[in-house]
């Protein structure tokens, strides 16, 4: 038990590193092994959720070495949470890649398990270049990934996905570097301590180490003008790729609330207005500006990749807004979008794999086979992302809207989520019908497959995920109220980092420095 | 001996921005490693300067190098080393696939006031 909060890590590396060993073996046996691994980081998932206290995070020192010096492992109900979310999304990826999409490059399952395995990591790691490292582990993995299946579209979108990320790791060590320049630490509950006290001349420093790392974050997150690389790698990346891949803007997103409400959370003299000042209007230019992308977009996918980068804007608003009530409705929104963006990537591949070679182009073609099933699956998906009532969407907007305070933010927040939501719906149903209803004449001649019965397992397991945040929405929020309040005040996962071990043995750094 | 090294820094960085926002995928590549390079001097130098301190500390010396960040830029210069890496090869297969070293996989249309350059 001890040992839980390190499985998540373990847990895909090896299954990863057993399935490159038994690259020769049948697909069946990696197709098994995967789902296997999947199944059992949910189990381990859920096992951290139910641990966590509020009042009590769960560390796990690595190596054993105390926190400041050595590297640890921290859960608390905010990482509990994402976890869960990941291992969720993986377990529906990886069956629906089971059914066919992993034939179509080598190595996928290995790959896949990788970029889970950073993605937990990220997740769950207290240090700030532990968080660089598997930061580096999940993008190389999700290089890979988006180029399975190769083709034109997909390399050149994934060359420009990685130059941006690439060229954002850089400035990512020279802010942690920075940070540790006037710290002397990289644990981030230490850092946070060592900002609340820092001396004057420092403060400045800070400040740029801190909004370096905001951009860094803002990249990962894809917010404007930062989020140019997004649609094109999103759109070609293959399905269950990009169902994983709606929870990686999200880890930019689980950053920017660290980076805003521990280490530079402290509040002491001027360290950080990091947030009022820059991340409302761009998470609100970032919402318009992806839900224009959206009503233009050419291909569903397109289309699709751009409402990721609108929920992005929607969360980082919350965010933004600031307060435990905002913080909270952040936090459903995030688990609410990442599912259903997950469903409109899956249906998006089902729905242009039926229309043969016109794919998920919105323009008229042969009519669908299957069309009502999956009509309905893209209508649950559209309207959950529209937030129509009764959806998790809806809920989800209305604690953002319902979080917003005082004049002036409350009317520039309503006025752009209802105004972009409007906009999402009538882009989903111009998608729908030109896909559905808008057909000519000949019926499709290729024979496409079907849908299996894998895939619509999977497609289920997400939509049911999205019905249960409507169906326990209360205690659902009152979960992530209790995490928004543990993220507003955090002395206690400061305090519980730190241990026994803070007075005394811990020498400043700048006597060193000086 | 610090001012030259700032200047020293600021100057590659400022190559590495350049190189970043050139069309060609050879001067990105090659952008992007100056910047990890830049990266990783940044790292070493924010251990402070301390020519011939061990990194070791006893009870009786004054004077020790830092010896995190050194830690810190060899796993830096590892990683940005494979990134490197990767991003060349991924160039020189869509160089091989599409004919054109592009960052866009295609060449530009010349426009009629400025000849591209080689």
């Amino acid at each position: 038990m001890t040992h839980l909060l390190v499985v998540p890590i373990v847990l895909p590396a090896l299954a990863a590193a057993l399935l490159l060993l038994l690259y020769r073996a049948p697909l069946a046996a990696a197709r098994v092994l995967s789902l296997g691994a999947a199944a059992g980081l949910l189990a381990v998932a859920v096992a951290i959720f139910v641990h966590v206290q509020p009042d009590r995070p769960l560390v796990y020192a690595l190596g054993h070495w105390p926190a400041p010096f050595g590297i640890v492992l921290v859960a608390d109900r905010l990482s509990a949470f994402m976890l869960l979310l990941t291992a969720v999304l993986t377990l529906a990826a990886v069956l629906y890649a089971g059914q066919g999409w992993d034939t179509r490059g080598q190595f996928f399952h290995p790959l896949f398990l990788f970029q889970v395995m950073g993605l937990n990591g990220a997740f769950l790691t207290g240090d700030l270049f532990n968080l660089f490292v598997f930061f580096e582990i999940l993008l190389i993995a999700s290089y890979c990934l988006a180029l399975q299946g190769l083709g034109l579209d997909r390399l050149r979108a994934t060359l420009h996905y990685a130059a941006v990320n690439i060229a954002a790791s850089s400035v990512f060590l020279i802010a942690v570097s920075l940070l540790y320049g006037i710290t002397g630490t990289l644990n981030m509950a230490h850092l946070a301590e060592r900002i609340a006290q820092i001396r004057s001349e420092d403060v400045a420093l800070a400040r740029a180490a801190g909004l370096l790392l905001l951009g860094v974050f803002a990249i990962k997150a894809a917010l404007f003008p930062l989020y140019f690389w997004l649609p094109p790698a999103y759109a070609n990346a293959p399905a269950p790729v990009a169902a994983l891949f709606s929870i990686m803007t999200k880890v930019g997103i689980y950053a920017i609330i660290r980076l805003t409400t521990l280490i530079y959370g402290g509040g002491a003299d001027a360290t950080m207005e990091l947030t009022s000042s820059w991340l409302l209007p761009v998470a609100l230019v970032t919402l318009v500006l992806a839900t224009v992308g959206a009503l233009g977009a050419e291909r569903l996918a397109t289309m699709t990749a751009y409402l990721t980068i609108a929920s992005a804007g929607t969360i980082l608003t919350a965010v933004a807004i600031g307060g435990s009530a905002a913080l909270s409705a952040a936090l459903y929104y995030l688990a609410h979008s990442t599912l259903a963006i997950a469903v409109l990537f899956l249906v998006t591949d089902l729905l242009g794999r039926s229309r043969g070679a016109m794919h998920d182009q919105l323009h008229p073609g042969p009519p669908l086979r299957q069309a009502t099933p999956l009509g309905l699956a893209f209508l649950f998906g559209g309207a959950t992302m529209a937030g129509v009532p009764p959806s998790s969407g809806f809920f989800g907007k209305l604690m953002v809207l319902h979080s917003t305070h005082d004049g002036t933010t409350a009317a520039m927040v309503w006025t752009v989520v209802l105004v972009t939501s409007v906009l999402t719906l009538i882009g989903c149903s111009r998608a729908g019908s030109i896909l559905l209803w808008n057909t000519t004449d000949p019926p499709s001649s290729g024979q496409a497959a079907p849908p299996r019965a894998g895939e619509w397992t999977a497609l289920a397991m997400l939509a049911g995920g999205s019905l249960l945040l409507v169906v326990f929405a209360a205690p659902i929020t009152r979960y992530t109220d209790e995490t928004a309040a543990q993220l507003i005040a955090p002395s206690t996962y400061i305090d519980t980092v730190l241990g026994p071990l803070r007075e005394g043995l811990i020498r400043p750094y700048p006597e060193i420095g000086r | 001996m610090e001012m030259m090294l700032a200047i020293g820094l600021g100057t590659i960085t400022a190559c590495a921005v350049y190189l970043l926002l050139r069309g060609r995928m050879f001067p990105v590549a090659l952008g992007l490693s100056l910047l990890a390079s830049a990266a990783n001097l940044f790292i070493f130098l924010m251990g402070r300067l301390r020519p011939g301190a061990a990194p070791i500390i006893a009870p009786e010396t004054s004077i020790y190098a830092d010896p995190v960040p050194q830690a810190l830029v060899l796993t830096a210069i590892v990683i940005g080393f494979g990134m490197t890496g990767f991003i060349m090869a991924l160039a020189v297969r869509t160089r091989s696939e599409t004919g054109s070293d592009h960052a866009d996989g295609r060449e530009p249309v010349p426009d009629r006031n400025e000849v591209d350059e080689p």
